[in-house]
């Protein structure tokens, strides 16, 4: 288990104010000066040693995404935009960074920020997380009151502003080009990539998204050194890791654990374990809505990151971990899934438009077993048939648990059909 | 009503400051950012729901074309076309939510208001609605009301929350009814014991 000295948002449950006094106590803007002094080239390389890979869900390295941008600016100025629009089912973590401990996301964007050669970050934050957008809105202006932002911004010659952006609930502006067309002031639809953010994000200048977490943990790296960082965890899955428990568990919270911890030590020792115990346990979704389940027998000993992971036919995600004891239908936790993915579908490609929709009705006949058993295999084609052939990354999301229900519960839904066709015959 | 019957929506003085002050966070000419603020603002100010009238605003004021405010306006479902009650109760309902209850607590809300999904009461109180996953996910079953999140409800403290609603009275936003911080394991953190102290 990690110790707490090794632990970054030491304000996760918001215990202590989140107030800029007792941010400092904590450690926060502490050398700001002095990291930023160290130089651009000292901090890109730093953040790829540590071996951060982004926390929004992807797993790409930070470090190498922040080297994309361009050094000298032909004439465009360059932007940090911080993804906050969280809300992939599951998933409830950078809602405490930024409630509880928002003076780290603010610092990490400072540090980003120059990093980049960024003039100015936008926090894009969900619209729903109001309380949220508030304390970011507190944190920023005391941040300026201080001298850390703004002109000279901690006394670094170095100008940077920061503003927030709330969004109005659309998920998909959680994707990365579809967030920055809303940031523009227009529907969030996803943009064709390339060109990528890096040459022409918003306003048609160069920019950098990245999620909440991956910013706030930047300055503690820097601090602390990349090889503290890198220490923690298994090789190419490093550093710490905010997980959110949810479900069937007997205490559900979000908490900071090392990467690659086992998936049972840490519900049990952090959640309380499975309600009714580990042996009442059905299935786990380890990393948020859009990733396959995992039945039991593999939740018996898989660790939590995202080679490991990967290896079982799933993934890390967000880290948010969806508990299912025995007393869930696992049919209808999924088509639940189908149902949020029809909903937040923007409706630009046709397959995730239409699949979507498709998919999910299927699903729901399949919740009470009104179908043939052929149409397993069908809505199997449709999810390959979707996935991969959509501008964004929503329909392999949307197809992604259905595919993993029935690598692993197909014999349940066939059962389903089954007894739906022997009453019907009665 | 005719829209000339109407009196014209135009922010007021509080509200043109706080407009202005959306539209300088973003470069020079780039003022079309600031539409989902302005549209939210706008709702705010109208008590809840924007109109034909307050998109053709908008986009008068920030020199966009009217159907660009009403693409935004339509696409994301913090928009409200049509007049809501005082409170807006959103009833978190994808899985995480879900798992822990969330029909349950939808049931509960429904019986308790007399309405369905989408529904305003009669005396204009509150409207009712499902909404996808909230982000509270470790809280669950989670309902919004208004700006705040309500945590780990159950069907009695859901219905006790919209009595104090209806009555006026204060209520606390956060976890209902359980012994624990936030985000914290019910009954104390397994983790950063020496973190809580007031204050660092």
């Amino acid at each position: 288990m990690l110790a707490d000295k090794d632990r970054i948002f030491t304000n996760l449950y918001g215990f202590q104010s989140p107030g800029i006094e007792a941010a400092m106590k904590r450690g926060d803007w502490d050398g700001t000066k002095g990291l930023i002094g160290k130089g651009r080239d000292w901090i890109i390389s730093e953040m790829k040693d540590s071996g951060l890979r982004g926390r929004g869900g992807a797993g790409f390295p930070t470090g190498l995404k922040w080297s994309f941008m361009p050094k000298q600016s032909d004439g465009r100025p360059s932007y940090l935009v911080v993804n906050a629009d969280e809300g992939e089912p599951g998933t409830c973590k950078d809602r405490d960074l930024m409630r509880h401990d928002p003076h780290k996301l603010l610092e990490g964007c400072l540090i980003a920020g120059f990093a980049m050669n960024a003039i100015a970050a936008y926090i894009y934050i969900r619209g729903e997380f109001f309380r949220e957008a508030e304390a970011l809105e507190r944190a920023i202006e005391e941040a300026y009151a201080k001298g850390f932002l703004g002109k000279n911004a901690c006394g670094t010659g170095y100008d940077f502003d920061i503003y927030v952006h709330r969004g109005a609930g659309a998920y998909i502006c959680g994707e990365e080009t579809a967030l920055i067309e809303s940031l523009e002031g227009k529907k969030g639809q996803p943009r064709l990539k390339p060109p990528f953010p890096a040459n022409v994000g918003v306003w048609g200048c160069p920019t950098t998204v990245n999620n909440v977490e991956s910013i706030a943990v930047a300055p503690t790296i820097l601090r602390r050194g990349a090889s503290w960082f890198a220490g923690i965890g298994r090789p190419n899955n490093t550093g710490t890791k905010v997980f959110s428990i949810s479900g069937h568990v007997n205490k559900p919270c979000n908490v900071e654990e090392e990467m690659g911890i086992p998936l049972k030590e840490l519900i049990e020792k952090h959640a309380g374990g499975v309600r009714g115990g580990w042996d009442n346990l059905l299935a786990v979704i380890p990393g948020g809505s859009s990733v396959p389940v995992l039945p039991k027998h593999i939740c018996d000993d898989v660790l939590m990151d995202f080679d490991s992971l990967r290896a079982v036919q799933s993934g890390l995600g967000t880290a948010a971990v969806i508990v299912m004891d025995k007393s869930t239908d696992i049919v209808k936790a999924i088509a639940r899934l189908s149902e949020f993915y029809k909903h937040e579908s923007c409706g630009q490609c046709t397959p995730c438009r239409e699949g979507t929709g498709w998919m999910w009705r299927v699903m729901e006949r399949l919740v009470v077993g009104e179908a043939d058993k052929s149409e397993i295999d069908m809505l199997l084609d449709v999810t390959k048939q979707i996935e991969g052939h959509t501008i964004c990354a929503l329909g392999d999301a949307a197809a992604w648990p259905i595919q993993g229900l029935m690598r692993h519960f197909r014999p349940e839904v066939e059962a389903r059909i089954e007894a739906y066709h022997a009453r019907a015959a009665e | 009503m005719t829209a000339a019957a109407q009196e014209a929506f135009a922010w007021t003085p509080e509200n043109e400051a706080t407009a202005q002050k959306h539209i300088a966070k973003y470069p020079a000419g780039r003022q079309q950012s600031a539409v989902m603020p302005l549209l939210d603002l706008a709702q705010r100010q109208n008590g809840g729901h924007v109109t034909q009238e307050i998109i053709e605003y908008i986009a008068d004021y920030l020199d966009m074309a009217p159907i660009k405010v009403m693409e935004v306006a339509t696409f994301y479902t913090m928009y409200n076309h049509k007049p809501i009650g005082k409170h807006h109760v959103q009833v978190c309902g994808t899985t995480p939510c879900w798992l822990r209850g969330a029909e349950d607590v939808m049931h509960a809300c429904k019986k308790h208001l007399g309405i369905e999904k989408g529904q305003t009461t009669a005396d204009g109180m509150f409207t009712l609605n499902e909404v996808e996953c909230a982000g509270a996910c470790v809280n669950a079953p989670v309902v919004a009301i208004d700006d705040d999140y309500f945590e780990d409800l159950t069907p009695e403290t859901v219905v006790e929350l919209l009595n104090k609603l209806a009555k006026g009275e204060a209520v606390k936003p956060g976890p209902q009814g359980v012994n624990r911080k936030n985000s914290a394991p019910e009954g104390g953190p397994t983790t950063l014991k020496d973190f809580m102290g007031e204050d660092a």
